[in-house]
């Protein structure tokens, strides 16, 4: 299977990555490269087998649910581009 | 003896003895990564007044008698560790510019034993790299040269910044993250020694996530006891980061005596691969022969699912990558790029921050988690990963460690290998298995080419036995006796 221009912008769109015409092309040699080879994991029968989603060897650890910092607004804001208070002053995000 | 000369378990007794002070180390490293970084890019940033601040905290320290044995050692930095107060990029122009509010933890551990930091190390963009050409700060230049010749080498990557730094000697040891093999392969380029821990031995807290399944820090430095002193400090339990394993950190260099006799050590098949340089497969040879002369039986092992660890490591982390790098959008800090609307702000920020490889990365993992592929590349990935995890079990249920070569070539030149990026990719093939199932593996410089560039033999052990990794590395080390050093370094 082999990604057409139209898809590798669709992509481009849900990754909210900005790119033109030639970007597209290339792009897609690169994109159809990788996904051809990984096609050869379709030989491997996994009939049975779990997905591995990590590499611990463990459950997730669970923690008491409670405040175990706080009062930090500087830090927090200290890479702000810009502020109002103790908020992050940025373009509107939510219509 | 020149300053420079000194492994961290020498300066350290150096240090102790007063024969040296740190502030006369420290300041000996400053001016040598004046003098050769401008050349190398090694660092992004340096760190020259805050190291000789260190340095004399160290210097007072070992005074009262209080110093660790990395009280005053001046390392590098990898630049995807967040230092407080100090500029952190992970080598993309997006965080710029970022001045993070906190320490990472491993950062931390090593601050609170007195290490000196002199400066942020070069690294492929967001680690994603495998020659460290992607950073968005420029290239790192390998310090070895191929006999008779003066092109440019790559240090391996991504961290091959840390990587040229302690090859050059502009830092004692450096700090390394390893997702894939960015630890393990730019040591065997550079000519040192690194460990990638079991996942979970070192906290993630605090380092810029690539793919948080496999990401592990890990010590990069010119001897396997080195490396032993270092991880001791870094390991151990974090509640901060909820994969961290909460168990008992060994004194790993009381393994480095151990020796391998009696020892089980599997050779695997599959790590023959054609095509694979034949240099690369005598000097495996050589290192099964030394290990047989020491006493270590040789067993013949199968992991049959390696040719399939690229493949999968190339669906999963840039999966992963995908989803850690959607909160760079420009809005609360870092680079930003004004747009029409918002969608247009975030794709304008995220089109100019993210380098080519990036870009890469986040589409083909956006694609393969996407409506209607998501089962046949995602999931299809991730129980192939439980296989590979599987060979390695069982393997394990036969021997108690495993030797392959490290990297399938020596340091190649810089805009080699760039036809396409699966070319690239092939770099990691002997080292992703053991990333993607999370065990120790650690490369040892074991020789040199036919035309006098470093190569690495790596060893694999179980997971969290990094004890036995130390013993097998370190009697590979006493075997092979690897005393090369680059051409271009500090004197």
């Amino acid at each position: 299977m082999s990604l057409d221009a139209a898809t590798v912008r669709r992509i481009a769109k849900l990754a909210r990555i900005r790119v033109n015409d030639e970007e597209v092309s290339t792009l897609q040699n690169e994109l159809n490269a990788i996904l051809g080879y990984v096609e050869q994991l379709a030989e491997v029968n996994v009939e049975g087998v779990e997905p591995l989603s990590g590499g611990a060897q463990m459950a997730l650890r669970q923690r008491e649910d409670k405040l175990t910092d706080g009062d930090m607004a500087e830090k927090i804001l200290a890479n702000a581009p810009d502020r109002i208070g103790n908020f992050f002053a940025v373009p509107k995000v939510v219509e | 003896m020149s300053i420079f000369d000194y492994t961290i378990a020498g300066a350290a007794k150096a240090l102790k003895a007063k024969e040296i002070s740190a502030v006369e180390l420290t300041t000996a490293y400053n001016e040598a990564v004046a003098a050769l970084n401008p050349r190398l890019n090694a660092y992004i940033t340096t760190t020259p007044e805050l190291a000789l601040e260190q340095a004399k905290a160290a210097d007072a320290r070992i005074a009262e008698g209080s110093a660790t044995p990395l009280t005053g050692i001046p390392i590098a930095m990898k630049d995807l560790f967040c230092t407080e107060g100090v500029r952190t990029t992970a080598g993309s122009s997006i965080l710029e510019p970022f001045i993070p509010p906190y320490e990472s933890t491993v950062s931390g551990k090593l601050k609170e034993a007195g290490a000196v930091m002199l400066g942020k190390a070069n690294l492929d963009e967001f680690a994603m790299g495998s020659s460290n050409i992607t950073s968005g700060y420029g290239p790192v230049e390998n310090p070895w040269k191929r006999q008779g010749s003066d092109a440019k080498l790559v240090p391996g990557g991504s961290s091959g910044g840390s990587a040229a730094a302690v090859a050059a000697r502009i830092a004692l040891a450096a700090t390394g993250t390893d997702t894939g093999g960015s630890i393990r392969q730019p040591a065997a380029f550079t000519g040192l020694a690194g460990i990638k821990p079991t996942y979970g031995r070192c906290s993630r807290w605090g380092v810029v996530a690539f793919a948080s399944s496999l990401d592990q820090p890990g010590p990069m430095a010119r001897n396997v006891e080195d490396n032993a002193l270092l991880l001791n400090a870094m390991a151990g339990f974090d509640a901060k980061d909820s994969t961290s394993a909460d168990r008992e950190v060994p004194d790993f260099t009381a393994a480095l005596t151990r020796g391998v006799r009696g020892l089980k050590i599997g050779i695997p098949a599959e790590y023959r691969l054609e095509g694979t340089n034949p240099e690369i497969l005598a000097l495996w040879d050589k290192g099964i022969e030394w290990l047989k002369a020491q006493g270590a039986e040789i067993i013949d092992i199968s992991l049959p699912h390696t040719k399939y660890g690229l493949p999968v490591y190339y669906i999963v982390a840039p999966a992963e990558a995908s989803s850690n790098l959607a909160r760079y959008d420009g809005v609360r800090y870092g680079k930003r790029v004004d747009g029409e609307d918002l969608i247009d702000l975030y794709e304008r920020t995220r089109a100019e921050g993210f380098g080519a490889e990036v870009k890469r990365r986040i589409m083909i993992g956006t694609y393969v988690l996407s409506h209607g592929y998501y089962d046949a590349y995602y999931l299809k990935a991730q129980k192939v990963r439980n296989l590979i995890l599987k060979d390695f079990t069982d393997a394990f249920g036969r021997v108690d460690a495993i030797l392959t070569p490290t990297a399938p070539s020596a340091a190649f030149g810089l805009g080699e290998k760039m036809d396409d990026p699966v070319t690239m990719y092939l770099n990691d093939v002997f080292t992703v298995p053991a990333s993607l199932a999370g065990v120790p593996a650690m490369s040892v410089p074991a020789g040199l080419s036919a035309d006098g560039l470093p190569l690495g033999l790596q060893v694999i052990g179980k997971h969290f036995d990094e004890e036995t990794v130390f013993a097998v590395s370190a009697a590979i080390e006493a075997a092979a006796n690897f005393t090369a050093l680059p051409e271009v370094r500090a004197k």
